[in-house]
């Protein structure tokens, strides 16, 4: 009942945590990567030494690669990033990479993205996110079809997109402060981690419904029915549990983050971020959300 | 069920893991010492490993279908994609990938190839074997008389420019059915025999037919390579060329010609290429996650679930066994969003079994005995595990389809993960508590059926 007693300071966190980001978002933009927009990222290790960038972006000065973006890598190694380029011209960026021979270098990793696969990327992110929060919602709607006392089920389908809501904009948040900072770019992994935290953290409210569905259902004899204590009594049930199966996946997350490969930093981090608002928020938020709606509904027939 | 019934089920279920285990172990070369005496079939069952962990080329052509009947666009792809097979075959890739992406809704009726080169870090060279299109042509003596292109070189030789001597036929490599490398019986010489198809057959003969005793030139990408002189009508369609071959070059011609010319004309749209090394460092760190990632959840639900615990750790175990073999049957191309997706699966895997075992809990509170317990526990968790692994099942599908290569990867795995754990989590869990039960009931055993810090 401590939770549900308190109910105003955990959804005014929420609310802080939403607005910082939703700020943070509107501060700093995403720095979209090229997966959407278009371009190459090359990525070179100097057999011996690398040269001085100065003279690197010296060399690049007067080619056409668009505007260019030297960053050193590991002890020898520098990621260039520029338009994106054919065959001929990919020859013309390393060379220019070696200065003329001199800096002998093994090429790492190479992508060159046209601009038509980008935009043709950006569709179909923005298209699999919308999906998947009306598959999720639809599937929401349905699982609570038949309980619509003293709350309709649709409410508790609202309550679950918000909760969505909140879970995907702390990350996504915090990706955008990582990526202002650290480099992160929005790529392809990020939108499969706003699809995966869509996903995961929606399975976690539905636990704790579930058990207020069942509560409410073993109650459906008697005449009145304290709603609130119905709640209060079914997060006491569930948190534990709710805690126990987000922890499993942060614990994975964790390890993937800490050990796994670079690739996957950024993208385990945003997860570990979701998850754990995730079950913050199904926990602190969807329920006492229930609970303030009815009251509302309540207040207004008196 | 009879004791003896529960004790050997559960066997069984050990049995066959251990088999799982057993084929996993012998079909991986990295962890098997004696994978080189293992059959073909352990061989040919090695992990697929994605260029971003095994190195390589990723190119994405766009083909332009502009040219082509709409209904027939179809077999073009198709086609295009045998003859960029037969292409990418040619410079000995293990296990490329050639892909047509055909067009949905989003992206119109755009059709894209796909070309997964692993090992092959050169993608210069790659794209140019790729695009390579062997031109072959034959061509006449030009009529006695037609004007003659002649230089006067620097040396004052006299060179009379060769093409000028020949005229255009219309026997080309189209009519070709097929080419093979033979050696000249007498010099052990290299050279490739060439069969025609029906239409140059005819044009063949026709050719031979009216040029007894003069030359006819055989070009290969616009410059000639051999020049033989008629001795007769040749009627069946065979012609031999004998330029001064190495066996590797007549090899490649050979291999080049029947490959033959694409169907439809295509563009490079983005290239990708992952050095080895990097790939190789990838892999290293996925592996290591995901042991890490396996130990974490072991401790956690031994720590926390005690016997319980430790029989999810071994469903668990049972778990990986099985989706390790899955994606060597599949196969599934693995990827680090692939391995990423199946670490993740390993958490939600024993999302069941936590809340299984919280249910069990709750019913001992209630002063059940454990078997009872136990059974009410699986069954009054199920729908909560079928609702929250419901979404879960949802997000891969979309993801699924939504797929680039690398995404694809995330969302078969952690789907997959999914689906099987709904098996291993519930189904081989219930399998080994039911002997679990058989214990007495008294303190120690409900000590250890609790879980948490409860005593």
């Amino acid at each position: 009942m401590f939770i549900i007693k308190n109910k105003k300071i955990f959804i005014g966190v929420s609310i802080v945590l939403v607005l910082l980001s939703v700020i943070s978002l509107s501060v700093f933009g995403l720095k979209v990567g090229i997966d959407f927009k278009g371009g190459a990222i090359t990525e070179v290790a100097y057999d011996v030494d690398r040269p001085a960038q100065e003279e690197v972006n010296a060399a690049f000065s007067g080619l056409d690669f668009g505007s260019v973006l030297i960053q050193p890598t590991g002890e020898k190694g520098f990621i260039v990033k520029s338009r994106d380029v054919n065959d001929v011209e990919h020859g013309v960026l390393l060379n220019t990479l070696t200065l003329g021979g001199r800096f002998p270098l093994k090429e790492v990793n190479f992508n060159s993205i046209g601009p038509s696969i980008g935009a043709e990327l950006t569709k179909k992110a923005i298209v699999a996110i919308t999906l998947v929060s009306l598959a999720i919602v639809l599937f929401i709607a349905y699982a609570f079809r038949k309980v619509s006392r003293p709350v309709a089920s649709w409410k508790y389908g609202v309550i679950a997109i918000v909760t969505l809501l909140h879970d995907v904009l702390i990350p996504v948040g915090l990706f955008v402060i990582m990526s202002h900072y650290f480099g992160a770019e929005l790529d392809t992994l990020f939108v499969v981690a706003v699809l995966t935290i869509l996903g995961l953290s929606v399975s976690d409210t539905i636990v704790i419904f579930d058990r207020i569905r069942e509560n409410l259902r073993n109650l459906a004899q008697s005449k009145t029915i304290d709603f609130k204590e119905v709640v209060g009594q079914s997060l006491e049930q569930s948190f534990v549990r709710s805690i126990a199966t987000s922890l499993t996946v942060i614990l994975v997350l964790f390890a993937l983050f800490f050990f796994g490969p670079s690739t996957t930093k950024y993208f385990a981090l945003m997860l570990i971020a979701g998850m754990f608002f995730g079950t913050y928020s199904s926990i602190f938020l969807a329920s006492p959300l229930l609970v303030t709606l009815q009251e509302w509904q309540d207040s207004k027939k008196k | 069920m009879k004791t003896w019934k529960k004790i050997s089920l559960a066997l069984l279920v050990l049995i066959l893991a251990a088999i799982v285990g057993l084929f996993v172990y012998k079909s991986e070369y990295k962890a098997n010492p004696n994978f080189g005496k293992e059959s073909a079939f352990f061989q040919n069952h090695q992990f697929r490993l994605g260029l971003d962990l095994s190195g390589g080329s990723h190119l994405v052509y766009k083909a332009d279908i502009s040219g082509i009947d709409p209904s027939q666009v179809g077999d073009s792809m198709n086609a295009l994609r045998d003859v960029i097979e037969r292409r990418v075959n040619l410079f000995g890739v293990s296990e490329p990938v050639v892909q047509v992406e055909g067009g949905s809704f989003i992206s119109g009726n755009e059709q894209k190839l796909i070309v997964d080169l692993p090992g092959v870090t050169d993608v210069e060279r790659a794209i140019q074997m790729i695009g390579q299109t062997p031109l072959l042509e034959f061509k006449t003596e030009a009529p006695a008389g037609a004007a003659q292109n002649a230089t006067v070189g620097p040396d004052g030789k006299v060179n009379i420019d060769i093409s000028s001597q020949f005229v255009q036929t219309e026997l080309t490599g189209r009519y070709l059915e097929k080419a093979t490398l033979e050696f000249d019986q007498n010099t052990r010489e290299p050279r490739v025999s060439l069969q025609f198809d029906e239409t140059g057959t005819k044009l063949f003969g026709e050719i031979t037919k009216a040029n007894v005793g003069k030359m006819v030139a055989i070009y290969l990408d616009g410059s000639p390579i051999s020049t033989p002189v008629v001795r007769q009508e040749i009627l069946d369609g065979q012609a031999v060329i004998s330029g001064n071959f190495t066996p590797t070059e007549a090899k490649q011609l050979v291999g080049r010609l029947n490959s033959g010319a694409l169907p439809v004309p295509i563009n490079l749209l983005s290239k990708q290429t992952i050095g080895a090394t990097l790939g190789e460092s990838a892999t290293k760190a996925g592996v290591k996650a995901t042991v890490i990632g396996f130990l974490f959840i072991a401790l956690f639900l031994i720590v926390w679930y005690r016997l319980p615990g430790f029989i999810a750790v071994i469903s668990l175990s049972i778990f990986v066994a099985i989706m390790l073999a899955l994606f060597k049957l599949i196969p599934v191309t693995l990827t680090a969003a692939g391995l990423a997706g199946f670490i993740i699966s390993m958490g939600v895997a024993v999302d069941a079994n936590v809340l299984i075992f919280e249910r069990v809990k709750e019913e001992l509170r209630l002063g059940r005995s454990i078997a009872d317990a136990v059974s009410a526990g699986f069954s009054r968790a199920w729908f909560s595990i079928r609702d929250s692994n419901t979404s879960n099942i949802i997000t891969a599908l979309i993801l699924f389809w939504f797929g680039t290569s690398l995404i694809k990867g995330f969302a078969l795995t952690l789907g997959m993960g999914v689906l099987v754990s709904m098996f291993s989590a519930i189904t081989i869990t219930r399998i080994f508590l039911s002997v679990c039960t058989l214990m007495k009931e008294n303190k120690f055993t409900r000590f250890l059926f609790s879980s948490g810090i409860s005593k």
